[in-house]
């Protein structure tokens, strides 16, 4: 996954203030969590940055893609394994015998399930990092092999 | 929810959770599977053509032909057989004798010495189902399973809770992966990733079983002797161990001896099995059922009531030497997957193919037949990569012949 400082990198370090931030580092903050998107820096626009431009276009997926938890599924590189469904400690609450055994799952409570090979999300707000109160769990993350799943 | 469940066919994982959904008669969408299962679920892109000498022809011609060619050949080879049902199998094995063909299927160049091994009941074995329920330590030998059996590691081993695993992954299971490179399989062990050199695993393997009787483990490469105690004293603790060996392991040894005293050690000191990563959905079926009728696992030639054994009588063996001129080839694409200069010899021979999808092989065929699609348009019974016989029925109805019932067919006209 990116971080902050890998994104800054890529900006033009100018602190011009153009884009409503103090810093080039505060934008890359707020790029990190969607506040803003690419194209909020102007003088990343310009010809002199464009290969970092398209570095970080490529880095940053829009917000639109990510769910109310923040996950955001790489659907190219999800290979359906499953290990995300069955590690998943609300599924496993959910659903013991189905989803936290390695089957199937019975329930319609679980919040992932793999669909026609790639994993999907439902249920969002039984997500451990949904609404205030969120643990930062990481489950998903750290058991998926092509690392297909994000959090912003 | 109550649900009809099916059982992929994509690898010898056999996967029993399936469902499907259809729209015209056809699979539209497969859910549980994971990508690989989809894939070879849901219809092929270019499905096999019925064709003789590149024609198009009726299947009852294309039968006539095929049987004409296994009656005319002097020494023809049946060879495929891993993405075929048992049924299948055992009509393949009946031609074999009838033709007094020579007999081989994928697991020749794959994990058949792992499972004559087990069937010769040198190394012990166990079921997945097992391991769900009981296994603590889980090694992945030159093993991705990630890639090879993408739910190998959700379904059975790793993450899932079983009856004596109920803290899960975290708590109760260890994931060992051995490898040369750091696959997306390593990548899940974190910590537990031993790399080594290529070529370097039988070493790996004495020195473990040093380590395991209280002698101090040396190897030539950078692996100090602390690193493989640690990692030996790892199995020793393990309740339940298993290794998974991968095909990175098999292919390493030039013979299967320094695997087999590392597990006699192991059940000296502890509780290990061993489990081999077979690709094809029924790749060890193939194995035991000639190995009921002969013996043998693979590498035969029929010649009336005689049985002839050998390396040489291995499919890459009998093309380098020229020793066959035609081959009926079932469910199998070896055009593409052996080696160039073995594969070429293919072209020189009359090839007779049996398989759903349009392959490399299918193409450059004398005949090619269409069968259906074992798993979802024609049911049967296969064999797990553990051992297990699975009984899988059909998804969707198919005008298409299934492999068993084309052989059958071929046996008839001889």
């Amino acid at each position: 996954m990116t971080n902050a400082l890998e994104i800054y990198q890529l900006l033009p370090k100018t602190n011009c203030k153009q884009c409503g931030k103090a810093t080039c580092m505060a934008f890359a903050a707020a790029l990190l969590s969607r506040e803003v998107v690419v194209d909020d820096c102007p003088p990343l626009k310009e010809d002199k940055f464009k290969e970092n431009y398209e570095k970080l276009s490529e880095i940053i997926t829009p917000a639109g893609e990510a769910s109310e938890s923040g996950m955001i599924v790489h659907t190219e590189k999800c290979i359906g394994c499953g290990n995300c469904v069955v590690a998943c400690p609300v599924n496993v609450a959910e659903d013991p015998y189905g989803a936290g055994s390695g089957n199937a799952p019975t329930s319609d409570n679980v919040i992932l399930r793999v669909e026609d090979g790639v994993v999907r999300l439902s249920n969002v707000s039984q997500c451990r990092r949904f609404g205030k109160n969120k643990i930062l769990c990481n489950g998903c993350i750290v058991t998926c092999p092509t690392k297909a799943i994000e959090f912003v | 929810m109550e649900n009809e469940y099916y059982v992929c066919t994509g690898c010898g994982l056999l996967c029993d959770d399936i469902e499907v959904e259809l729209e015209d008669g056809k699979v539209s969408k497969v859910n549980n599977a994971c990508l690989k299962g989809v894939a070879r679920l849901k219809e092929c892109n270019r499905p096999a053509e019925c064709r003789i000498d590149g024609a198009p022809a009726s299947l009852e011609d294309a039968i006539i032909e095929a049987a004409r060619i296994l009656k005319e050949a002097d020494s023809p080879v049946l060879f495929g057989m891993g993405n075929s049902t048992s049924q299948a199998q055992k009509n393949a094995i009946e031609v074999a004798k009838r033709t007094g063909a020579y007999f081989d299927d994928t697991s020749s160049f794959c994990q058949g010495p792992v499972v004559e091994a087990i069937l010769e009941n040198k190394i012990r074995t166990c079921t997945l189902d097992e391991v769900k329920d009981k296994a603590d330590v889980i090694v992945y030998w030159g093993a991705d399973p990630s890639n090879s059996h993408p739910r190998h590691l959700s379904k059975y081993t790793y993450f899932p809770r079983g009856k004596e695993r109920q803290r899960g992954w975290e708590e109760d299971r260890t994931a060992i992966c051995i490898d040369v490179r750091k696959s997306d399989t390593a990548t899940i062990c974190g910590d537990k990733f031993y790399q080594i050199p290529p070529q370097a695993d039988e070493e790996l393997l004495n020195a473990l079983a040093n380590g395991l009787s209280g002698k101090v483990p040396k190897v030539s490469f950078g692996m100090g002797p602390k690193k493989i105690l640690e990692l030996a004293n790892m199995l020793k603790k393990a309740e339940f161990g298993v290794i998974c060996v991968g095909l990175g392991l098999v292919y390493s040894l030039e013979e299967i001896e320094p695997l087999v005293r590392l597990m006699d050690k192991l059940n000296e000191v502890s509780n290990f099995h061993l489990i081999p990563m077979v690709g094809q959905y029924n790749m060890r079926g193939s194995n035991h059922n000639l190995h009921e009728e002969t013996g043998y696992i693979n590498r035969v030639k029929f010649t009336g009531n005689d049985v002839e054994h050998g390396a040489h009588c291995s499919v890459v063996e009998l093309l380098r030497a020229r020793t066959v001129d035609a081959a009926l080839i079932i469910g199998s694409d070896p055009m593409s997957s052996l080696p160039g200069s073995i594969a070429k010899e293919l072209l020189d021979i009359s090839v007779i193919t049996i398989d759903p999808c349009n392959t490399l092989t299918s193409r450059k065929a004398k005949v090619s037949i269409p069968a259906a699609t074992a798993g979802s348009e024609c049911g049967g019974t296969a064999v797990r990569m553990d051992g297990v016989e699975v009984e899988f029925k059909a998804m969707t109805e198919t005008d298409r012949m299934c492999d068993a019932e084309i052989l059958e067919r071929i046996m008839g006209e001889l």
